[in-house]
């Protein structure tokens, strides 16, 4: 059973291959293709992610090196929640592209590898591996972002491409330290050499320093997060809706495993200023992506910027390192790639239809396109934390650990973060719903939708539909799942504080 | 020799080579010389890697030799992260042609002023 793990990213590079190929042939067929790698992988995720939470964790050594010298491949419990949303977003990110995405061969190739590059992500054991999927992951990321038509998008990139690969050579530094203070690349095996080496030693302080830093820029945490809106606003709306939803969120996993499993609590116990770097970290991101996301007019940048300020709530979840936060920071990270990549998703698709880009573009939009601002409205709602929306369940877990890790300040910001949450959601649903549109404003929208409909090459389509709406769905059901969800992580989550 | 230098001279040089990277990644203007930054940050790195493996007097990395030999693993991941350096660069550059085909300039400054008009 464990001979499956190589597949999750074997499968989505071979198929990558083969829609290059096959495109060669036949342009027009990239789509099937990438649809049957996506469902391939999405069936590879489910059993795999039913192995690890009935009979723990599943491993797999690359190439027969035995473990502290091979590269070995892990999964358990947070990471094959990870797993199945990585398939999940991206099987329903792939409906809306149907219509929407840049349709050319070349793009569903990049999709998969990116894919394949997340799913790498989630299922290594090595920090040096995790070092070249992270690469694979920004790699494919930027080219996604550079598939729009505009200058913008590749302006977008290139910026993104600069930032993120000072955070991903951060990252390598990090893991140069961690290699001369102990000379093994294995997370078990580091694990138990960094608490020989003592936490208080100068390497591996070091270490600690470089590998959190170069994650937070890839995280987007405040001030390191400049990247993000540009590049979030700047590409096509269905790679907006796969990278807000995946990207952030698997290096935010990345930064879990490693704080947890490589350094362990007893670092940060042992470090009482990397906790507070932490904790400071959080409730920093938390206000200001707020306010920054408050202060925009353009939906996207709103919606970047909004990503900044939840990212801050998983990190206070790892600043404060109990088992409650941890399954909360678990159920908000699946929760908001749901419904982050629900919202962006539907961001585009009424952009597409109605041309309505920045904020006064929502005005009346209840009444022309009625679907999709009320999944809209429903995704705002679940992100502000209205229960039982899974945004609720989340923060509440994440909120509750912290007043049991007597970490009150986080506490605070939380509470305080969800009125400002309900800000920059509030006035756009007051918008969608109780203003008229202006007779002026109006004529010019559907001017602008023309000329949106002939800039995106596409139309409104069923597939953006389904996805969007099974996305307000989920966030909503999910919500009523996480207690039973939250048992099933109860023993990785204890393997994790161990 | 200052005896600071003497035992720290390649950690010095990796790090100046990442100060020399970063400032030319923050405040050229040119988009070009940005992506030349990124190298030598990159560069930097690599030798940090390289030099943590070096050991004074040491061989190559043979069983049947005696003596102390060189580390090869470092070697062996820095010949990854240039391949994946490599890579980084040859999507910089192609974005780079894209802006330029697109706004007709390189650099950050006259770019800003082209969009802020668009």
């Amino acid at each position: 059973m464990s001979d499956l793990l190589p597949f999750l990213v074997a499968a989505p590079i071979a198929f990558s291959v083969a829609a290059l190929l096959v495109g060669i042939a036949r342009s027009g067929t990239g789509w099937y293709v990438a649809l049957a790698a996506m469902g391939l992988q999405t069936a590879i995720a489910g059993v795999l992610a039913v192995r690890a939470f009935t009979t723990g964790t599943i491993r797999y050594v690359v190439g027969g090196f035995e473990v502290p010298f091979g590269i070995e491949l892990v999964v358990d419990g947070l990471s094959a929640s990870m797993l199945v949303l990585v398939a999940v977003v991206g099987l329903g990110v792939l409906a809306y592209a149907r219509q929407a995405g840049p349709r050319s061969n070349p793009f569903y190739a990049t999709y998969l590898l990116l894919v394949a590059g997340l799913s790498g992500m989630c299922l290594t054991g090595d920090v040096f591996n995790m070092y070249v999927f992270l690469e694979i992951v920004g790699l494919t990321a930027y080219a996604l972002v550079a598939s729009g038509d505009s200058g913008r998008s590749a302006v977008a990139a290139l910026k993104y491409l600069i930032v993120g690969t000072v955070g991903a050579s951060l990252f390598l530094l990090g893991v140069g330290y961690a290699y001369i203070a102990t000379g093994t690349l294995n997370m078990a095996d580091l694990a138990v050499k960094l608490a020989d080496v003592g936490y208080t030693s100068t390497l591996v302080q070091t270490a600690f320093a470089f590998v959190v830093i170069g994650l937070f820029i890839k995280v987007a945490v405040f001030p390191l997060h400049t990247w993000q809106p540009e590049a979030y606003a700047g590409a096509p709306d269905s790679v907006s809706g796969l990278i807000s939803a995946l990207v952030s969120t698997v290096s935010a996993y990345a930064l879990v495993r490693v704080v947890l499993d490589v350094f362990t609590p007893s670092f940060l116990a042992a470090n009482p200023l990397a906790r507070d770097l932490l904790a400071a970290g959080a409730m920093v991101s938390i206000v200001a992506g707020s306010v920054l996301a408050v202060a925009q007019s353009e939906i996207k940048r709103m919606l970047a910027y909004s990503s900044v300020s939840q990212f801050g709530l998983v990190l206070g979840a790892l600043a404060v390192t109990n088992g409650t936060a941890l399954v909360g920071a678990a159920v908000h990270l699946f929760g908001h790639a749901v419904m982050k990549g629900g919202l962006f998703l539907t961001a585009g698709l009424i952009g597409t239809g109605s041309g309505g880009r920045t904020l006064d573009g929502y005005d009346g939009l209840g009444e022309r396109m009625p679907v999709a601002s009320a999944a809209f409205a429903v995704l705002a709602f679940a992100m502000v934390g209205v229960p039982p929306a899974v945004g609720f369940m989340g923060k509440w877990y994440i909120a509750l650990g912290a007043v049991e890790g007597q970490l009150w300040p986080l506490a605070a910001v939380i509470l305080l973060s969800t009125l400002l949450t309900l800000a920059y959601f509030a006035r756009l649903v007051e918008r969608m719903y109780f203003r008229d549109p202006a007779p002026a404003a109006a004529s010019e929208a559907s001017a602008e939708a023309e000329a949106a409909v002939v800039t995106d090459g596409g139309r409104v389509s069923l597939g953006m539909y389904a996805a969007v709406v099974a996305a307000a769905l989920l966030a909503v059901v999910l919500g009523l799942a996480v207690a039973q969800y939250g048992q099933l992580l109860e023993p990785t989550v204890q393997a994790l504080l161990s | 020799m200052i005896p600071f230098l003497d035992n720290h001279l390649y950690y010095v040089a990796t790090f100046l080579l990442l100060g020399i990277g970063a400032y030319m990644m923050i405040s050229d203007r040119n988009l070009v010389k940005k992506i030349i930054g990124m190298n030598i940050f990159q560069t930097g790195i690599f030798l940090f890697f390289i030099a943590a493996a070096f050991l004074d007097g040491a061989t190559n990395p043979v069983l049947s030799q005696p003596g102390p030999y060189v580390s090869p693993l470092p070697h062996v991941l820095i010949l990854t992260a240039i391949v994946v350096g490599v890579s980084l660069t040859a999507v910089a550059l192609a974005l780079v042609v894209r802006i330029y085909s697109e706004y007709g300039t390189l650099e950050t400054d006259v770019l800003a002023e082209v969009r802020a008009d668009e």
